[in-house]
């Protein structure tokens, strides 16, 4: 951009256009700051009025995340004898004691495994698919393009009833197997259109040399394919992960006890009187902050899929 | 694409001969490749589609599964079109897609338009902007329900600071003229970023040379932005507001988490007020009705905006 262009625009149209968008991202990211900030606030500090901006940190909401905690009598206290942890110490300030783990280490454990399952298969299942549709002369095939698309039109509840009844029958209420295969279906029609856009990208030509230099088409596709397509799939495989691991409708819909993921669970962690705010907090950034890590390290590759590859360059 | 020397080794092999090298032929891999995708899309979408179909023929009811089961013919939908509550859940719906899309369509596109003046680390923060948007809807939405406490909320001292209005006299989420408010500032602030990175595409995808030629002729700025800028992002636009508008009009995680519906059923959207029929009120057959209508309302809708749009973009 070094050279001089009419259409480039003057340096004051750049600097106002620069603090523009710099206010409205500061405006648009004071929320997320202020759960961040909340986590690391003591109860009395995350409901003070006005809201306070300086406060002292604690880790009062991540020890009250992590564990169940009881009222325990002067007598009581007595008998236990003084603090063994940090966290216990906290705890005591309020004449409590721990009484075990609370649910939230399993529920975030449940998101990774119906995340990364839901999102291995979708990809696998996808990159196939998406190659057959680049790659062969498949009869209707962009009908059935069009079919896999329409699928993401339904609107989630639409499609809980029956699922819940057929879940019901065959088992897999509140499964992880259940979960994994939902989500796979919904990723399905993300995962096959954006890879086919990146499989189209690669010239047919190497395959076409591989297959001269007597590699099967399967070997070609595993040996030539595969490795040019490898960042198109990973970052087809970010989006997966990141929608298996937000979603909510279907997981308050059919899990429960077993294998509900985080969201519907983060919402209900109740403190004395109403939602404990620097426990949900902690909860929420636990949950977001790794999202939010992986879109800026990987922006270059995200861009792409959130417009669906329907908007290509 | 040119034909190769290759080709001509291709087309020149006796296809006995390719397919012994190929080992199983393209046509066989291909179907291969493709089925397992097939077969679960009809196992987890078509199946349940058409069970769903079935079911709101019939007065079935999933928390009674011995019941008998009556078939009741087209009862469940001629009930769902005349009954008021229905209808108001539409309105509620209609008013949220449209503000929603009102506001992120002009939000987006300015801050595309800004973004596009190629100031220093515009790319830094369009990252930054972008990060509402990946996040899971219902934790954040149950967070903005904090954010809106009339006393504590941060939203609220915010909007007090600002204006003077006392930050305890109102509650967002309380009140019934600005609840469905409350929602649609939630999902514009979640969902600009989205219209904003489509538009980013249409305006870099304008080759500079038009404006050259343009300024050339002497077009003035303004006459430049509504004769080429416009034009040549429309199509990415109409784009950006169809994915919007099917995922509003879907709306559920967001909003539940936010006002359940309330005050009263105020900001009670399809989504929300279907999954009481089905899941708490336990009227499947019902529900299936109100299912396939809200589906054929969405698709309907859909295909005709999607003609409108290859109409634009051919032009």
């Amino acid at each position: 951009m070094s050279s001089y262009s009419i259409t480039e625009p003057s340096g004051r149209q750049k600097w106002i256009a620069g603090t523009l968008v710099v206010v409205y991202t500061v405006v648009t990211l004071l929320p997320l700051l202020w759960i961040i900030a909340t986590g690391f606030k003591s109860p009395s500090d995350a409901i003070a009025y006005p809201p306070k901006l300086v406060f002292e940190p604690t880790l009062e909401g991540y020890v009250n995340l992590f564990t169940t905690r009881t009222r325990a009598t002067p007598e009581m206290l007595e008998q236990v004898g003084p603090p063994a942890t940090w966290y216990d110490a906290i705890v005591r300030k309020y004449d409590m004691v721990i009484a075990g783990p609370s649910r939230y280490g399993e529920r975030f454990l449940n998101s990774l495994i119906i995340g990364f399952g839901s999102t291995f298969l979708a990809i696998l299942l996808g990159t196939m698919a998406a190659y057959a549709f680049s790659r062969f002369k498949v009869p209707l095939k962009d009908d059935l393009m069009f079919f896999i698309l329409s699928t993401r039109m339904m609107p989630p509840i639409a499609v809980a009833i029956p699922i819940f009844l057929m879940y019901r029958q065959l088992g897999l209420s509140d499964t992880h197997l259940g979960m994994i295969l939902l989500y796979t279906a919904v990723n399905l029609s993300l995962s096959v259109w954006l890879l086919k856009g990146f499989i189209d990208e690669i010239p047919v030509e190497y395959e076409e040399a591989a297959l001269i230099d007597g590699y099967t088409r399967f070997q070609a596709f595993r040996k030539v394919v595969l490795p040019q397509a490898a960042t198109g799939i990973a970052s087809t495989a970010i989006f997966c992960l990141i929608f298996a691991w937000n979603e909510y409708a279907f997981a308050v819909l059919l899990t429960s006890g077993n294998a509900q993921t985080a969201p519907p669970f983060i919402p209900t962690i109740i403190g004395s009187g109403g939602q404990d705010w620097p426990a949900v907090a902690a909860g929420a950034t636990l949950f977001l902050v790794p999202v939010m890590v992986f879109t800026i390290l990987l922006r270059k590759h995200l861009l792409r899929g959130i417009t669906f590859g329907a908007v290509r360059k | 694409m040119s034909p190769t020397s290759l080709d001509y080794i291709a087309e020149a092999t006796p296809k006995p001969v390719a397919r012994r090298l190929s080992g199983l032929s393209d046509r066989a891999i291909a179907w291969i490749f493709i089925a397992p995708t097939i077969a679960l899309l009809l196992a987890i979408n078509i199946f349940p589609l058409i069970w769903t179909v079935r079911l709101s023929f019939t007065n079935y009811r999933a928390n009674q599964p011995n019941a008998p089961v009556e078939f009741v013919g087209i009862r469940n939908y001629v009930r769902i079109l005349t009954d008021e509550d229905i209808w108001m859940t539409m309105q509620a719906t209609a008013h949220f897609v449209i503000w929603t899309l009102v506001l992120q369509v002009v939000l987006g596109f300015g801050l595309a338009w800004l973004i596009n003046r190629k100031f220093r680390g515009n790319d830094l923060w369009t990252t930054l902007i972008v990060l509402p948007m990946m996040l899971s809807p219902a934790v954040v939405g149950n967070f903005w329900t904090f954010l809106y406490q009339p006393q504590i909320g941060l939203f609220n001292a915010v909007v007090g600071f600002l204006s003077g209005v006392d930050p305890s006299s109102f509650s967002m989420i309380g009140d019934v003229a600005l609840a469905p408010w409350a929602i649609i500032i939630v999902d514009t602030w979640m969902w600009t970023p989205f219209v904003m990175l489509i538009c980013l595409a249409g305006l870099r995808s304008i080759p500079e040379s038009i404006y050259e030629a343009a300024e050339c002729d002497r077009a003035s700025k303004w006459r430049q932005f509504w004769t080429i800028t416009i034009p040549m992002v429309l199509p990415f636009l109409m784009l950006a507001v169809l994915f919007r508008g099917i995922e509003n009009f879907k709306m559920f995680d967001l909003v539940v988490q936010l006002t359940g519906g309330g005050p009263g059923s105020i900001t009670e959207l399809t989504s929300i007020n279907l999954k009481r029929e089905a899941f708490e009120k336990w009227r499947t057959g019902y529900a299936s009705a109100y299912a396939v209508i809200l589906f054929v309302t969405v698709f309907g809708l859909a295909s005709i905006y999607v003609k409108a749009l290859n109409r634009v973009k051919e032009r």
